[in-house]
């Protein structure tokens, strides 16, 4: 005999102005279990919480926690029963203190009197931290001068100390260092000893055959299906998530590069890094690898004239550069698709039309003039040309898809037909199908010879799609690798100071 | 987009213009003087100088700035360049050099901003005191009078031309220029993406310092230019001329539906918010209503235009 599923979700359908983004799901999960749910994005995984957290009314179908029906109509509701959501953009106040974000709107008073009853919200802060195994956190500490790792820390203990039972983690690893994510890591584990269960929700699969026991499968919509993780592998659930065969993860590729065209001599940048130098091939893609923090960012940004350079050269086709503002950087030929899109890569509220244009500025005008007709010519060229899924050119970048929201990005850079391109993260938030697609654009740019730099912290996309890795520990160059003898662990052994 | 949609857009766009509309047909019917030509004239006449400072501030406003200095700065140039002209300069090299010094204090107000990193809205507050101050002092408090008996100059703010006031004639041609600039150049992109995202534009390579001290720099031209009519039609500059001028200029704005968080607005939309202004002052005092409950009305509009705007946004 079975265990009565802690939360139990059967044919739900949920439809917006005639637009249906569920239907007949099914989704269930048990006290102490790890559930990740998975999907393409736009597949329907964030609607499913929301239904379940009833922020969403469901139109059909029914929700069971504890075996009893429930129509929870906010999501207080369901944080009385013991659901509570860590959202991906977290709830933590920044200039407040660790003990009053974790009380905040639930805060200790002496009795009624509303005078707060801070020494025991202290203590108690404490015990919550210490029960997840959290000691490197004081309660007096200032949130926002907390890494994102340590909010998040936060939140899960704000979470668990109101007797959670289900907790939904959205992309808790999004923005984790590496270190982070192993400590969330024995978190979960812990959480679960407590029977406590834990929905969560990737697109990164190594996490998920690490931690989670059951995978549950969304596509447009629909419920494609749960498995038990030990039955199933990568491919499988990649097939079940894209609905065909993707082929390889990474795209084939020729690794011989050309001339050398970029070149970094001794670059530093104050207290951030120094001592960098490398050099990029024509046509080749140079992996960057490192722990979050190491400079890495800081290193491109630097070469793009977006952070003040300390001193070092910087050349291309054996010029020597003088980049003061990104605006030099792109006059010679420099792209940058910046780590974190939505703050730094695209004018949200903006349509992809002009987001692409914003780039390409001198050639679709003449004299400060733009003209017209050569804006909405390159504009469906470039659309076309990397199969963006939009309405048309007028719809705005934030009601699109990460991946096609990365399409756009990567568009407003190919016009300018840069000679080298930088990536920072270029996958991040993007689903599997989409990752393909803008491996194969980095394929076909680099056959015609423009050189990529391309900043990852997901090993297995350094490792499947570099020609050379160069490994950042500390702002230093800790080893520049060619692809052949490159594995994840001369890469970690670098990233983390060893020889 | 559905046809439904992209209808309801463009009467959402079209909101302040309805507005106006009804104004106008209202007071139509409830004073008989107001559909004269010559009311029609004066109220033109009336509304360009909070229009020329509001176009201004319509491109400060676009980049997620804004700028309180812009009256003080009216007084101040209109002093200088009516010091100019009682110096017997040539009235058509006073103008000329009354418009850089507008150009050149706007252009501080952009240099405090950008290179000293102080908030426009703090900025312009310190110029705003500093600029009267200066008025102050250069004037001794005194208006400047005699000025000029120039056709040129007495043509700017009470002069005609095929029997249309030339004010509402410099109103309207510096409208389409800027119509022009914000819609269809380079520049008027680089503003639109700077109020849109700051970081993102200039990684993007766009100069967002150099765009912004372009915007201060044209609003202080602008505001001088406004001060020359009022200069002109009294023949004297006022050290107190000016006060009060930015918040009609921003009403005007905001009325006409530009976000003051920067990046989504237009400039026609300013043009009818000032002449919605202009209507309220002129209708109210046709139908002789105290000056008094003008303000609460001028008030009530900005509030219904911005609680209309935000519903049609969501």
């Amino acid at each position: 005999m079975t265990q009565i599923p802690f939360a139990e979700m059967e044919g739900i359908s949920k439809s917006f102005s005639g637009n249906q983004v569920l239907k007949n799901v099914n989704f269930s999960i048990n006290k102490g279990e790890v559930h990740a749910l998975v999907g393409e994005n736009g597949a329907g995984k964030s609607t499913l919480i929301k239904v379940l957290t009833g922020i969403h009314k469901r139109d059909d179908g029914t929700v069971k926690i504890n075996g009893k029906e429930v129509h929870f109509t906010h999501p207080k509701d369901a944080e009385q029963q013991g659901i509570m959501v860590i959202h991906q953009e977290l709830n933590i106040i920044p200039h407040l203190t660790v003990t009053e974000n974790m009380f905040l709107g639930n805060n200790i008073t002496y009795g009624k009197t509303g005078i707060l009853n801070t020494g025991k919200m202290r203590r108690q802060c404490k015990i919550n931290l210490e029960m997840l195994g959290v000691s490197n956190i004081s309660p007096d500490d200032i949130a926002g001068e907390l890494s994102v790792g340590k909010q998040q820390m936060i939140e899960i203990a704000r979470a668990v100390s109101t007797n959670a039972e289900l907790i939904v983690m959205d992309e808790p690893t999004a923005a984790l260092t590496d270190r982070e994510i192993e400590s969330l890591f024995e978190v979960v584990e812990s959480l679960k000893k407590q029977n406590v269960a834990v929905i969560y929700i990737s697109h990164r699969m190594e996490e998920i055959f690490r931690i989670c026991d059951r995978i549950t499968v969304l596509r447009d919509g629909q419920y494609i299906g749960t498995e038990n993780v030990t039955d199933v592998d990568f491919d499988a659930i990649v097939r079940m998530m894209v609905g065909r065969e993707l082929g390889g993860r990474f795209p084939e590729r020729d690794h011989s590069g050309g001339d050398v065209i970029f070149e970094v001599e001794n670059l530093a940048g104050k207290g951030l890094f120094e001592d960098v130098s490398f050099s990029v091939k024509e046509g080749e893609i140079l992996g960057v690898a490192g722990l979050m923090g190491a400079g890495r960012s800081e290193i491109m940004e630097t070469i793009f004239g977006y952070a003040t350079k300390q001193h070092g050269n910087i050349r291309l086709n054996g010029k020597e550069l003088a980049i003061k503002h990104p605006s030099d950087a792109i006059k010679a030929g420099i792209g940058f698709i910046t780590e974190d899109r939505k703050s730094k890569g695209l004018l949200t509220d903006f349509s992809i039309g002009d987001n692409i244009a914003l780039t390409n500025m001198g050639s679709i005008s003449s004299n400060g003039i733009i003209l017209a007709n050569k804006e909405h010519r390159l504009i469906a060229e470039l659309m076309d040309r990397l199969t963006v899924k939009a309405t048309g050119a007028n719809q705005e970048t934030k009601s699109l898809s990460g991946g096609n929201q990365q399409k756009v990005v990567i568009a407003k850079w190919l016009g300018i037909e840069p000679k080298l391109l930088i990536l920072d993260e270029p996958t991040r938030g993007v689903d599997v199908g989409a990752k393909k697609e803008i491996y194969n654009i980095m394929n076909e740019l680099t056959k015609n010879g423009v050189a990529i730099v391309m900043v990852s912290s997901e090993l297995p996309e350094v490792l499947g799609v570099s020609d050379r890795i160069m490994v950042i520990h500390e702002g230093r160059i800790a080893n520049i690798l060619d692809q052949d003898e490159a594995d994840q662990e001369k890469i970690m052994t670098a990233a983390a100071g060893g020889e | 987009m559905s046809w439904k949609e992209s209808l309801f857009k463009d009467f959402s766009k079209l909101g302040p213009l309805i507005g106006l509309i009804i104004m106008v047909i209202f007071l139509g019917f409830m004073s008989d003087a107001f559909f004269t030509l010559d009311n029609i004239f004066n109220l033109l006449r009336q509304i360009s100088v909070n229009a020329l400072i509001a176009f201004g501030m319509t491109f400060v406003i676009l980049t997620a700035g804004i700028d309180l200095s812009v009256g003080s700065l009216l007084a101040l140039g209109s002093a200088l360049t009516a010091g100019l002209l009682t110096s017997e300069m040539d009235p058509l090299l006073a103008v000329l050099l009354g418009l850089l010094i507008g150009f050149g204090l706007g252009a501080i107000n952009g240099l405090i901003i950008t290179k000293g990193k102080v908030a426009p809205f703090i900025a312009t507050l310190a110029t705003m005191t500093i600029y009267r101050g200066a008025t102050l002092v250069y004037t001794d408090g005194m208006p400047i009078t005699g000025l000029s008996d120039s056709f040129a100059f007495e043509m700017i703010g009470g002069g005609y031309v095929f029997g249309v006031p030339f004010p509402a004639i410099l109103m309207l041609v510096v409208f389409l220029i800027l119509f022009f600039v914000l819609n269809k150049t380079v520049f008027g992109r680089q503003v639109y993406a700077v109020g849109g995202n700051e970081e993102v534009s200039v990684l993007s390579g766009i100069k967002a310092d150099r765009v912004k001290i372009w915007v201060y720099s044209l609003t202080g031209m602008l505001s001088v230019l406004a001060g020359m009519i009022l200069t002109s039609r009294l023949n004297s500059a006022q050290p107190t001329a000016g006060e009060m001028f930015e918040l009609d200029a921003i009403a005007a704005v905001v009325i006409g539906g530009t976000s003051l968080m920067g990046g989504r607005g237009r400039i026609t939309g300013t043009l009818i918010g000032a002449l919605i202004i202009g209507v309220i002052d002129n209708g109210l005092n046709l139908m002789n209503v105290s000056s008094f409950y003008q303000q609460i009305v001028k008030g009530g509009v900005i509030l219904l235009a911005v609680l209309l705007d935000r519903k049609s946004n969501k």
